[in-house]
């Protein structure tokens, strides 16, 4: 039986002490704690059974040892918690590392069942992202950020983007709910978000696809003068939890779309970059015998590396220097130009990763048709701008010379996309086109580090197949675990049964604690539920989520008790004319009230409290015909609101399986009929 | 050595009446209860005043066989017993300057204290475990009993163990002190009793 041990040992100090009690009538004894003799571990027959076992599985000594490194027995938890975006299931994935276990998909941008997202809470989060007024209950989710303390995670707050529609989350790892949906005012969409300043003063979220700013119409022969892009400063307070648009501000930028955006840090905090693409200001018509957009936005050999001062574009916006689009701060590119906001400097073109390294002295471009990584140095940056080595570009903002401001570049493979960091003074690039990653070797303070010379790669491992983002564990903050690394690949081709023509995509697990060329591929993970792009890794110490609400009556939105929450004891239905209010309570295995009679046009406002305080005790409460499922965790108190507009009996019942007596766990709301309830 | 000999005694019955009184900050007793899906356990610790631990969790379990929220046990008891024990350390100190054999049933109450505590606590658990609803879920399941007050019990998926805890120890090792301590201040006092009051008797007859 489980736990016997522990119970017999109980009993035991039962026993001793009730026997204590009468010894101790006669003489004082010190309490002896009672010996337990080291189990012996079961032998299951040796090395000769498990090499059996290998060889009829055929599994090689590497196979073995992957197993080894991954396999985590019942009950033992997960080092490391890595949070994935959830690409256009609109959520965020959470996954246990290194056993590859899913653990929750939070619920974000889009409506979810399981949490009752959308379908009776989260409702006033979700119409957060409305676009004017305008219910959009997708969301396309790319970059997670989480909360960063001096440049480390601090495990309090997890931030995403939604490219689609331009939206920022704000998800608190308490509850690992979200809290808030800002639409972005200026861009229709984005792609540079989310990342965080090294103190998580400002979320930064930078656009894509060029529009005229607040998306307002013009043809797209007015593209050079009208269209423009854009980079948001969305500034976070963490004290409410929320991200403050009264304070945020965005930057006017050419019409180039940028794509990705890396916050800097120790010797480049302060300055923020960018990566840019159509730099040729390509308007495609693929159908108009124009240059489709693949073509005509790949023309030059060189687009821009965006370098924005953030304390001098946090001192513009102090000193009112900005204009407002849609009601939104935005400082014009010419506030940009003229007050050494906004720099540029070539870069290989179509680039995808700007990654800054832990020291934060070198920012990491790769272009994904140019074999190379290109390293910037911000000294250099810094230097350049002092010397005026700049020439000015079409809309007026100084490019700095390219070998002005060039490190190094090393070439580690076709298709160059996105590279993070260890300690071990190597960096690893994700290679779209060789379908690999390679890892290369840091010059500057790194070189010590590694036993390679500097700006060479070291090895490469294969992934399966066309991988996209990378994560290393805490692989971009300015202290990187390493140990491992998570290749995000977009195709997964033959590596699992596929169900039907949409297959799944492909999370692989690398172990890179050793150096040089070892790299060994540990785990694939199938992501049947999206498309995931950027994930983090954070060391599972440093999250301290609750396991049941802090106290009975919590309201997950406010975190703090609900004024009209339903109380134990004090159950009951009130009519105030058409208006009825339920005050409800769930616990194992009944609802109070069980019966909700009310009549065919009354507003229900209905109030319910999961009374429970044992961890994992959830009710949910479904309402057939009504569009409601909720789940309440233990301790919380939901409010929801609908018109009793279909007369007729519906059985409610409880939706998370509780007890024994789930089943039971259910009630009636009776909505009489308007010409019945006349009649009364 | 002949200073000691009073000094004893009165060592004894103030130090057993402190340990009386501190007992009433610490727990007396607990259960604890453990099932499969509780890999923790469930624990409710008895203090002389309260109950703490996870009450409304094992209330919120007891309803399935019906029986009645824990605290609804035993109020008048915890409702008086900060001042009783008060009031037993106070007769134990006060033996020490009663050097008659009145001081023998002056700290009688305290000595028998532990084992009140326990028959209190038994007659409880065996009318809460008689007293059960009719109406609950699992009422035709479960036959009226006793959780045991020492030792270990079984109900449904649930083993219980219970045991006393340090506050009883405390209070056990007090009456322990108070026998002794009354034993020497006897050893001590009678024969100056006896001399004071004995020659009168004596004188009398």
């Amino acid at each position: 039986m489980d736990g016997g041990l522990l119970e017999k040992e109980q009993i035991m100090q039962a026993r001793i002490l009730s026997v204590g009690l009468i010894v101790l009538m006669f003489s004082m004894v010190g309490c002896g704690r009672s010996e337990t003799s080291p189990t012996q571990a079961q032998n299951s027959g040796g090395s000769d059974a498990i090499n059996q076992l290998a060889a009829d599985r055929g599994l090689t000594p590497d196979d073995v040892r992957a197993a080894l490194m991954t396999y985590q027995p019942s009950g033992r938890l997960d080092d490391y918690i890595m949070f994935s975006s959830g690409g256009h299931s609109g959520q965020v994935f959470v996954i246990g590392m290194p056993s590859m276990r899913l653990l929750r998909s939070i619920a974000v941008f889009t409506p979810e069942s399981w949490q009752g997202w959308g379908y009776g809470v989260g409702d006033e989060v979700l119409a957060g992202g409305d676009v004017n007024g305008k219910a959009n209950r997708w969301g396309d989710t790319h970059h997670p950020a989480l909360s960063e303390t001096g440049g480390d995670y601090d495990g309090q707050w997890l931030f995403i983007n939604d490219k689609a529609n331009a939206r920022i989350a704000v998800i608190d790892l308490r509850d690992f709910e979200t809290k808030q949906i800002v639409k972005n005012p200026v861009a229709i969409n984005d792609h540079g978000g989310a990342m965080v300043t090294p103190n998580t003063e400002y979320v930064i979220e930078g656009g894509q696809y060029a529009t005229p700013l607040g998306w307002s119409y013009a043809p797209l022969e007015q593209y050079n003068q009208s269209y423009r892009g854009m980079v948001t400063l969305w500034k976070f307070d963490r004290k409410a939890g929320r991200i403050d648009p009264q304070r945020s501000f965005a930057l006017e930028l050419p019409p180039y779309w940028q794509d990705i955006f890396d916050a800097g840090k120790l010797a480049s905090e302060g300055w923020i970059f960018g990566n840019s693409f159509n730099t040729e200001l390509a308007t495609g018509g693929i159908e108009k015998g124009n240059a489709p957009f693949e073509a005509g936005a790949s023309q030059r050999d060189a687009d821009y590396l965006h370098i924005i001062n953030l304390k001098k574009a946090e001192q513009a916006y102090k000193d009112g220097k900005f204009d407002r689009v849609n009601g939104f701060a935005v400082i014009s590119l010419k506030t940009c130009i003229d007050e050494g906001i906004l720099f540029f400097a070539p870069e290989p073109k179509s680039p995808h990763g700007v990654d800054v390294a832990p020291k934060g002295e070198f920012i990491v471009v790769s272009g994904k048709l140019d074999p190379h990584v290109t390293i910037y140095s911000i000294d250099r940056i810094k230097q350049a701008i002092a010397d005026q080595n700049w020439e000015l570009e079409a809309y007026g903002v100084p490019v700095l010379d390219l070998d002005a401001v060039v490190e190094a570049r090393v070439e580690v493979g076709l298709g160059p996309l996105h590279t993070q960091f260890d300690p071990h003074g190597y960096a690893y690039t994700s290679l779209f086109l060789d379908t690999q990653v390679a890892r290369w070797t840091l010059g500057g303070a790194y070189s010590e580090l590694h036993p390679e010379p500097a700006w060479t790669v070291a090895g490469k491992v294969r992934v399966h197949y066309n991988v996209g983002h990378i994560a290393t564990a805490e692989g971009d903050t300015v202290s990187p675990d390493g140990k491992y690394l998570v290749s995000m690949n977009k195709w997964s081709v033959d590596r699992f049964f596929h169900p039907g023509p949409l297959f799944p995509q492909n999370f692989q697990l690398i172990d890179i604690t050793e150096g040089g060329d070892k790299m060994q591929l540990l785990y694939d993970m199938p992501i049947g539920v999206g498309e995931p792009h950027y994930a983090q890794i954070i060391e599972a110490a440093k999250l301290k989520p609750w396991a049941i609400y802090p106290e009975v009556g919590w309201d997950p939105h406010t975190q703090q008790v609900r004024a009209d929450a339903a109380k134990a004891g004090e159950e009951r239905i009130e009519r105030d004319g058409k208006t009825v209010h339920v005050y409800m309570t769930a616990v194992r295995s009944h609802f109070n009230p069980e019966h909700v009679e009310v009549n065919e046009g009354d507003h229900v406002v209905w109030s319910i409290t999961n009374v429970e305080r044992a961890e994992d005790a959830t009710h949910g409460l479904a309402i057939p015909a009504y569009n409601i499922n909720l789940s309440l965790e233990a301790g919380e108190a939901v409010t929801f609101e609908f018109d009793a507009d279909q007369p007729g009996t519906f059985a409610f019942y409880c939706s998370e399986f509780c007890s024994a007596l789930h089943l039971e766990m259910a009630g009636y709301l009776l909505v009489k009929p308007a010409e019945m309830a006349m009649s009364q | 050595m002949h200073r000691g000999r009073y000094l004893l005694p009165t060592l004894l019955l103030t130090l057993a009446a402190t340990l009386l009184l501190g007992s009433i900050f610490l727990p007396y007793w607990r259960m604890t209860l453990h099932a499969p899906q509780y890999p923790s356990g469930l624990q409710v610790q008895a203090y002389i005043n309260r109950l703490e631990g996870d009450v409304h969790e094992i209330d919120g379990l007891n309803h399935y066989i019906g029986m009645r929220p824990l605290n609804e046990a035993a109020t008048l008891e915890r409702s008086l017993s900060g001042m009783m024990i008060a009031a037993l350390a106070l007769l134990t100190v006060g033996a020490v300057f009663i050097h008659s054999r009145w001081a023998m049933l002056l700290s009688l109450p305290a000595v028998l204290f532990p084992a009140g505590f326990l028959l209190d606590l038994y007659l409880w658990m065996a009318y809460f475990g008689h007293h059960l609803d009719p109406r609950a879920p699992l009422s035709s399941a479960i036959k009226p009993f006793t959780p045991p007050v020492i030792g270990q019990g079984n109900v449904g998926q649930f083993t219980t163990i219970a045991m006393p805890d340090v506050g009883l120890v405390l209070a056990t090792v007090a009456s322990a002190m108070i026998l002794l301590g009354v034993w020497f201040h006897r050893r001590a006092y009678k024969p100056l009793f006896d001399q004071a009051f004995g020659q009168k008797v004596q004188s009398d007859e």
